[in-house]
């Protein structure tokens, strides 16, 4: 209360009227749009045609191009999430609650495509589509867990009362997500103490690398570049709600 | 602490007065477990070996089980309204229900374990063990179901929300558990499990009512 | 206890307080103050916004716009408010007595005697009965004695004579007598008449 109430608007109390906020980040998208567009244009050429095929894999290594980028992204949008979370608690600043419900589907969708990947690339690799390797099985979890928030914020009717809720719940999936990877990682060490394929691994030639770096940041911007957009149509969306509200009420008085 | 053995005493009571709560968490469990023969066959040394996962999912269903009537029927008569206005506050009301939810919902599965580990052919060492690992996981898996319970209760059809929503999040309850119990990695590594367990359930115990009561408190707002 | 001494200060003062659900509005730009030792009366139409407004005034809401605060109450004494709502949250199962004890307990036993007040509403000869048989009346009965086994200078009673036969009525306008020569404040939203002197009225409208 104390911090809203004053009467300067700083630019963080600017950007948090919804409004204002689609206003002023309207002329970002189309830049981000083309920077997504180009970078996945070099990335792809480089993937495709300007980088080896493994020798122990052949042209299947390309799916790394793919599955890294969007696993990177299943744990990156979780911190986004968490972020915005922390806003909403701390500061109730309506557009982190507008964050978070734009995130938890873009987060469900990466981790998704990671694991199909993942799964893609498992085929030829260790000869069958799902391993229960710990990198794996975490990403699992953690697909569910973005499911389960999706979950939550449709239940809610409110959505105030809903962010704040799900704010809450997506910090503590925040503090239990390294405890499940460090708990998942040692039941499959337990269970296959057989080394697995590591994707990292630091034996990797700048041929592999570059493509990798570009289509890491293409994957990037193409999440900022979703989640704005979602943003604005999420900012509308309550915008309509809140006038069709006002007309079923000047209907009843 | 009045106020926190008074809700304790209130949820005991209640669960002890409808009786029938408790044997149906408790048949729930058996039978969970004794239909897994039927399901992978009678043999002997199969069912020992998976004895413990067997026991640990069935005791992590029927705690999911009950968490609808947490804090649902307080909701829908009004209590929950008299919590935030009581002198107790809402996160030691939290324990208060945690506690009770753990004596109501996990002990009566424990005693009733020996049954189970009688009929899945477990020997008597590996029971030792179990035992053991339920009791130092269980307040996990009842911190973390207070904490969907309490996220979920704003919601009006959240029945099945908690379980789901919970269920990820007590994953390392159960591999700790099962680890615990499970000869794969040695005695070095099954005590480490145990360790783990016991560092999970005081972690969530601890953390828990302050998580399930700033929820309550922000979702019935 | 210092709190008898303490209400004599206190006031209930609402500026520009609106308050409603999500972001409907149902009542907009109320300013009262309520003094101790007097009250207010909530009417209006069904749906004008009175049990939300206590609701909001409780804390159990919050506010859309505006200011409530209790001038003259010292945080560390504790909560200073009794909010009765629809939901009289008596469960089947536990006995009358059992009930109120537990209510005594989350709220603190610095009022009357449980006993004490059982009897005073008149439900003493059916203390060891399972509330969940009790009519509405009785459940209202009931929730009449939480007020007076836990002190809070602040009662918020909503509707509090709905389901009351005339010796009902007559007990809550004794006990909201009482509690306002002690130096209360009650806010009471209803649609009967109740014959306490240090009642004003506020008519809540329908919001446009």
């Amino acid at each position: 209360m104390s911090i809203d109430d004053t009467p300067k608007m700083s630019w963080w109390n600017r950007l948090a009227h919804p409004g204002q906020f689609v206003n002023w980040t309207r002329p970002l998208i189309w830049p981000l749009v083309a920077v997504t567009a180009a970078l996945f244009a070099l990335g792809l050429w480089f993937a495709f045609f300007n980088s080896p095929a493994d020798y122990q894999m052949g042209d299947t290594v390309r799916i790394m191009y793919v599955h890294v980028p969007t696993a990177w992204l299943s744990q990156f949008v979780y911190g986004a999430m968490a972020v915005s979370a922390i806003g909403t608690l701390v500061w109730r600043h309506p557009m982190a609650d507008v964050s978070m419900k734009a995130a938890a589907p873009l987060g469900a969708v990466f981790t998704a495509m990671a694991l199909f990947t993942g799964s893609m690339w498992g085929r030829p690799t260790w000869g069958t589509f799902w391993e229960w390797d710990g990198r794996m099985t975490s990403t699992l979890i953690l697909l569910f867990i973005y499911l389960g928030i999706v979950a939550l914020w449709r239940a809610f009717d409110d959505q105030l009362r809903a962010a704040r809720v799900v704010a809450i719940f997506t910090l503590v999936g925040a503090i239990n997500v390294p405890i499940i990877k460090f708990s998942v990682d040692w039941w499959s060490t337990l269970h296959q103490p057989a080394s697995v394929f590591r994707p990292d691994g630091p034996t990797m030639p700048g041929s592999i690398l570059t493509p990798l770096f570009v289509m890491f940041f293409a994957f990037t911007f193409l999440f900022i570049t979703l989640q704005l957009v979602a943003m604005h149509t999420e900012v509308r969306r309550r915008r309509v709600m809140t006038l069709e509200r006002k007309a079923a009420r000047g209907a009843g008085a | 602490m009045t106020g926190f053995l008074g809700v304790l005493r209130r949820d005991l009571r209640l669960a002890l007065a409808g009786g029938g709560d408790i044997l149906t968490l408790v048949l729930f469990f058996v039978i969970v477990g004794a239909i897994v023969p039927f399901a992978v066959g009678p043999d002997r040394e199969l069912l020992a070996r998976i004895a413990p996962g067997v026991i640990w999912i069935a005791a992590f269903l029927a705690m999911l089980l009950g968490l609808d009537k947490l804090f649902r029927p307080d909701r829908d008569e009004g209590t929950l309204a008299l919590y935030r206005l009581a002198d107790l506050s809402l996160p030691g009301m939290v324990a208060a229900k945690v506690i009770a939810h753990w004596l109501t919902a996990a002990l009566p599965l424990i005693v009733a374990s020996p049954f189970l580990a009688l009929i899945l052919a477990m020997d008597m060492d590996t029971y030792w063990r179990t035992l053991a690992s339920l009791l130092l996981g269980t307040p996990a898996l009842a911190a973390f179901g207070t904490f969907g319970a309490a996220v979920t209760v704003a919601i009006r059809r959240g029945g099945l929300l908690a379980p789901i929503l919970i269920a990820p999040l007590s994953v390392p309850v159960l591999i700790f558990g099962v680890g615990a119990i499970s000869p794969l990695g040695g005695p070095d590594q099954a005590s480490a499990a145990m360790l783990f367990l016991a560092a999970l359930s005081l972690m969530a115990l601890a953390l828990s009512p302050f998580a399930a009561g700033l929820a309550i408190d922000w979702g019935e707002e | 206890m210092t709190r008898g001494q303490a209400q004599l200060r206190l006031s209930l003062e609402a500026q520009g307080l609106a308050c409603g659900y999500g972001e409907t509005a149902l009542a907009t730009d109320l300013s009262f103050t309520v003094p101790s030792g007097s009250g207010l009366l909530l009417r209006g139409p069904n749906g004008a916004g009175k049990s939300t407004l206590l609701l909001t005034l409780a804390g159990l809401l919050q506010p859309l716009a505006g200011q409530i605060a209790l001038v003259g109450h010292d945080p560390d004494d504790g909560p200073a408010i009794h909010h009765c709502g629809h939901r009289n949250a008596v469960r089947a199962r536990l006995t009358v007595r059992q009930t109120l004890d537990f209510w005594a307990d989350i709220n603190g036993r610095n009022g009357i005697d449980a006993a004490a007040a059982l009897d005073r509403v008149g439900l003493a000869r059916i203390a060891g009965l399972d509330a969940g048989y009790l009519s509405a009346g009785q459940q209202r009965r009931l929730v009449l004695a939480r007020l007076l086994v836990s002190r809070r200078p602040v009662w918020l009673l909503d509707e509090p004579s709905a389901a009351l036969d005339a010796d009902g009525q007559a007990l809550l306008e004794a006990l909201l007598d009482a509690h306002l020569d002690a130096g209360g404040i009650a806010i009471i939203a209803t649609h009967d008449a109740i014959a306490v002197e240090r009642l004003r009225t506020l008519t809540l409208g329908v919001a446009a």
